[in-house]
């Protein structure tokens, strides 16, 4: 199961954390930090695996990660996820976030930091794998975004008039 | 495509109004910042303006990225359970959003938040039920499990979702969530079977949601779900043999539905190989796969290579589970090889991976070994740490007698240039495979010499104790042995590992060389003590022991030996235990007769044949899942506990002689002994102290737990407990005669904690009246800063006054730790409050009037006379809190029953504080007098 999603820049700043078993408050900005230490080290084209950091679970966990100009991308998993699976998610995920948002960067996953939840919402739901299919994805995302927007015409434009 | 650059994006963020939060410099100005931001938002939810669903929604937003840069959110819980109840979509969701990041552990919220996923599961509208899933998939806590355990296996198979294919694919997930958190509340039943065929279904997204919720139930339920294999296959062999366009969106850079492929590989790998005829189509969809990892690409995208080896990768470790085709084992072998070479770094490290499993096979073996030359080629030339780790952990697997020399050849040059991260790994491993396979163990003391002089720093005590356990039990080596350390002595610069082996060996084998003029007695002295002011304290001390051996061993060097004893620097030392040994030392050297001394300092006998330490402490440090050698577990501890020779040679054999010395030398020769306790762990007594290891003694209570039971009372969570090393926490929750707490031990410091036992203590009284037990050992190691949880059920039958002890017992460095402390398990925990009118109230109060009904007790109060507090402490006691009853207003007044398994009990209770005076006076009437007494004593410490 995959036990926490981390997005963090090149200066460790989280941008988005997603975690899939409680842990508190503390120990989450520990395993960020704790991430970004072990993956930031890293060299360009070694591999995208590694064993994952003490706080999440040690030597049966593997953090895997990609490196995109100025974020990464971590997604930490059990023994029980497929490697490259993995790998190929992060990259569905990522080409939808691009797809939603129309060349996405950093600045989109801050201030739109509900969209991007959802978005990986419909992807991982509690640790699983949810759905891979991107049409699909992004037909989701598409209804809410109508849903949002036609509430938007009934409920707000009354409300200026008053 | 990726351009990710902030610039141009800087319009958005004015507008959004939190540019200030994600550009401060400073961590001050942005902690300022970001106080200011949430006063703001405070003043906002907290104004008499109703805010629109922009606004709301901006705030919580804001919020939640407060949230993630690391700053505590204690507001706007509430403002986002009453988005839940919103009819607007928008609203709703970021409410859920809301909670789903920032849960607490709140239970009046929970209850809330329940109610409104109540409504939305039934609202039959998907996107609100989606929404609702997603939520407890969430937080996924047991609460929730209790409210939705039971309903969600209808949303999963009801017929009326048969056109929502997201409902039944969330609720899938969902399902497994609970089931991770709370297996006990979900029952299995009538719609396990229609899960099964979820399997068929034609949307290929619940079919992968299904097949990972079928794949963890398999688990822990084999037989229930036994069916699934053969629906699996044959929908494996559906995907494996269409053309790719076939399933349309589910192809991913060309290859067929991957996800769902690994899903369904998955899933077959809970189960043994399936009977023939399902076996044989399992068999064509392997070779089929097998066979399209050979066929040129269709796409050069990385994309496609991956989904495609992820298929593969796990049809191999389908191949290697069953362990059954050697035809399909060796082409899995050929297959990971190939990789071994890949320019892919991420397929090397996979293709190592997967032969390590491959290797334990005896079909594959002998393959495996095949690329020994290509594996040791990863170790010198790889540019990735965890890819040579990799190879590491493949050079040990496929080690056996015949290449182990190379092997152990390779890796102690491999050695010289490891990455620290790995050396005592490396280290670990060496020393292991040198033993096992030794045939000749002159070639096992040079291999363990070897990896002293190139990585002492990370030869563990568990290493050098082995050689030496090894050498004294082997007659054959011992003399080698003697030369080869006394050689290695010679060096300028030896590491102190190489002189604590070589004292010992020395110490008992010295004079198997004496015999040589180059290696005379005097030379072996000179030679050890040239390095004895360059040691540490326990070194020293092992050489003061060799020393006296040499008294024994050689009377010629006797005088020279005791003017080295009896030098200001040995005598007075300042380390007490080295001014001792010397002292002692001296003395038995002028006091013993020869034979006297020959039997106090004859040499050890044989150790007794046991498993090694050395492969204990590598199955802790990897996991035994990753040790080929799996042993039992219980005796891989109790190894731990006595592994390894007392650094001090004349420990063993001093102390069972009845020598007029010996109980001199038994405190002498105490050295730092591994296995001794602490002094402080217990305060009963030097003799419990020593047996204190065979863990049936229990610590009297931690000081101030006393009070930290108090405060317990009339709460449920908290810190129970807590010193340097160890924190204790509590949850609990109670309900009629019936509770549960959950305890959390919570490892300070960095080091492991071994052998770590909590076990509960019911004294004779208490047995009958209450049940506790503890529904799950934890693991005995807690690893450093890491927490475990332990549940434990707890029955009450009839009405206590004790309470149960927790004993915890473990290891801690060398030392044993042993703490008790009470559990907060107290009558009034099984308290349901009863809310009554004052003529009632009064009326049953009459009817209690028996004087042993009542119990009184005034007191003068401890803590300041604040009536909101005092009304909250009757409340958490677990009372109703009854207003308006009392004709004094200042009065309080409570009523409850007290549920046990046998009867229930009536209490009422009132509580008159005297302000002027600081004083209470607390009336309690119950139909026992034990109760009355009881729930008196633990009311009356509350003020």
């Amino acid at each position: 199961m995959i036990k926490a999603i981390l997005i963090f820049n090149n200066h460790g700043k989280p941008q988005l954390s997603k975690f899939y078993q409680p842990y508190s408050e503390d120990t989450q900005q520990q395993i960020i930090r704790e991430t970004f230490h072990l993956v930031s080290k890293r060299d360009e084209n070694v591999c995208n695996f590694l064993e994952g950091g003490l706080l999440i679970g040690g030597s049966d966990n593997k953090l895997i990660y990609r490196h995109y100009a100025t974020l990464y991308f971590v997604f930490c998993v059990d023994s029980s996820e497929s490697e490259l699976g993995i790998l190929d998610l992060i990259q569905v995920f990522v080409e939808t976030l691009d797809k939603c948002f129309e060349n996405v960067c950093e600045l989109d996953l801050i201030f739109h930091v509900d969209k991007v939840h959802n978005i990986l919402a419909e992807m991982v739901m509690g640790g699983m794998v949810l759905e891979t299919n991107m049409n699909e994805i992004v037909t989701q995302i598409d209804a809410q975004n109508k849903l949002e927007k036609s509430e938007t015409f009934i409920f707000q434009s009354p409300r200026q008039d008053r | 495509m990726w351009g990710f650059l902030p610039i141009g994006k800087q319009a958005i963020s004015s507008a959004a109004g939190t540019s200030g939060v994600s550009s401060s410099k400073s961590k001050e100005a942005e902690i300022k910042r970001i106080n200011k931001e949430l006063a703001n938002i405070r003043s906002k939810f907290k104004g008499d303006k109703a805010l629109d669903g922009y606004s709301k929604k901006k705030y919580v937003c804001k919020l939640l990225f407060i949230f993630l840069l690391g700053h505590d959110i204690d507001f706007g819980h509430m403002e986002a359970v009453n988005l839940l109840s919103s009819n607007r979509y928008t609203e709703k969701q970021i409410g859920y959003l809301f909670i789903s990041v920032l849960v607490n552990s709140n239970s009046e919220l929970i209850r809330l938040i329940n109610n409104a996923i109540k409504n939305d599961l039934a609202s039959r509208n998907p996107t609100f039920m989606g929404l609702a899933l997603h939520c407890i998939a969430s937080v996924g806590s047991r609460e929730m499990a209790e409210a939705f355990a039971g309903e969600i296996p209808k949303v999963l198979v009801a017929g009326y979702v048969d056109t929502m294919d997201s409902v039944k694919q969330s609720a899938a997930l969902c399902l497994l969530r609970l089931y991770r958190t709370s297996p006990d509340l979900v029952p299995m039943g009538d719609w396990t079977s229609r899960v099964v065929h979820l399997l068929n279904d034609q949307h290929l997204g619940v079919v992968t949601a299904a097949t990972s919720l079928i794949t963890t139930l398999a688990q822990k339920n084999p037989e229930e779900f036994k069916t699934s294999v053969s629906l699996a296959v044959s929908r494996l062999s559906r995907i494996v043999t269409s053309a790719s366009t076939d399933l349309q969106d589910y192809t991913y850079y060309f290859v067929p539905a991957p996800w769902l492929s690994v899903k369904l590989l998955r899933l077959l790998q809970c189960y043994p190989p399936p009977d023939p005829a399902v076996r044989g189509r399992l068999t064509e969809c392997l070779e089929t796969i097998l066979n399209k990892a050979q066929e040129p690409p269709k796409s050069k995208k990385v994309q496609h290579s991956n989904a495609k080896n992820a298929v593969l990768f796990e049809a191999i470790s389908l191949i290697i589970h069953h362990d059954s085709e050697p035809n399909l084992l060796v082409r899995a072998c050929n297959q990971l090889g190939q990789f071994l070479q890949h320019r892919e770094t991420n397929l090397r490290y996979l293709a190592l991976e997967s032969m390590c499993t491959l290797a334990s096979s005896e079909f594959s073996h002998e393959a495996v070994k095949t690329h020994i030359e290509t594996v040791i080629n990863a170790l010198k030339t790889e540019r990735d740490v965890s890819v040579r780790q990799r190879a590491v952990d493949l050079l040990y697997a496929m080690c056996d007698r015949s290449n182990a020399p190379q092997i152990v050849a390779e890796m102690l040059s491999y050695l010289e240039t490891a990455d620290y991260s790995i050396r005592e790994e490396i280290v670990l491993k060496v020393a292991i495979l040198a033993e096992k396979y030794a045939v000749d163990y002159t070639w096992y003391v040079d291999t363990i010499l070897n990896l002293i002089r190139i990585a002492g720093d990370y030869v563990s005590e568990e290493v050098w104790y082995r050689v030496i356990q090894i050498v004294i039990n082997r007659d054959d080596v011992q003399g080698y042995a003697a030369k080869t350390v006394f050689e290695a002595l010679q060096a300028p610069a030896c590491h102190e590992n190489l002189v604590k082996v070589g004292g010992y060996i020395l110490g008992e084998f010295g004079n198997l060389i004496a015999g040589d003029p180059r290696s005379s007695p005097l030379i072996q002295f000179h030679l050890l003590h040239s390095k004895f002011h360059l040691c540490s304290v326990p070194t020293r001390a092992l050489l003061l022991s060799t020393y006296i051996k040499f008294v024994n061993l050689f009377p010629e060097v006797k005088p020279t030996i005791q003017d080295v004893l009896r030098s200001d620097s040995q005598l007075r030392n300042a380390d007490v235990e080295l001014q001792q040994r010397a002292v002692e030392y001296l003395r038995l050297s002028t006091v013993a007769s020869t034979d006297i001394l020959a039997t106090v300092l004859e040499e050890m006998p044989p150790f007794p044949e046991r498993e090694s330490s050395i492969l204990a402490k590598l199955k802790k440090k990897k996991g035994p899942s990753t040790v080929t050698d799996l042993e039992d577990t219980k005796r891989d501890r109790s190894v731990d506990v006595n592994g390894g020779p007392e650094p001090a040679p004349a420990s063993t054999s001093a102390v069972s002689t009845p020598s007029p010395s010996a109980d001199l030398l038994g405190l002498g020769a105490a050295p730092p002994a591994p296995t001794g306790p602490p002094p402080s762990s217990s305060g009963s007594g030097l003799l419990v102290d020593v047996f204190s290891d065979s863990a049936s003694v229990v610590a009297p209570l931690a000081p101030g737990s006393e009070d930290n039971f108090a405060r317990f009372v009339c709460k449920n969570n908290g810190v129970l407990f807590e010193n340097q090393l160890l924190q204790i926490g509590l949850k609990s929750e109670f309900r009629q005669n019936l509770g549960r707490m959950f305890i959390f031990y919570g490892n300070k410091t960095s080091t492991q904690f071994l052998n770590f036992t909590p076990t509960l203590i019911c004294s004779d009284d208490l047995q009958p009246n209450i049940l506790g037990f503890i529904t799950k050992p934890v693991d005995p190691t807690v690893e450093g800063g890491a927490q475990v949880q332990q549940v434990v059920n707890i029955e009450c039958v009839s009405d206590f006054t004790e309470a149960p002890v927790l004993n915890i017992q473990f290891r801690y460095g060398g030392t044993f730790q042993n703490v008790s402390v009470q559990l907060p398990i107290t009558l009034n925990k099984f308290f349901q409050p009863t809310e009554m009118a004052s003529q009632d109230f009064f009326q049953r109060w009459k009817q209690l009037s028996n004087p042993q009904q009542e119990v009184q007790n005034i007191f003068k109060a401890k803590h300041p006379m604040d009536t909101e507090v005092t009304k909250a402490k009757i409340i958490g006691f677990g009372s109703a809190l009854l207003e308006e009853v009392d004709p004094n207003p200042a009065n309080f007044v409570g009523a409850g029953i007290i549920h046990t398994k046998t009867t229930q009990i009536g209490c009422l209770l009132r509580l008159e504080p005297n302000l002027q005076a600081q004083m209470y006076r607390l009336t309690l009437r119950t139909s026992k007098e034990a109760v009355s007494q009881r729930l008196c004593e633990l009311l009356s410490a509350q003020f």
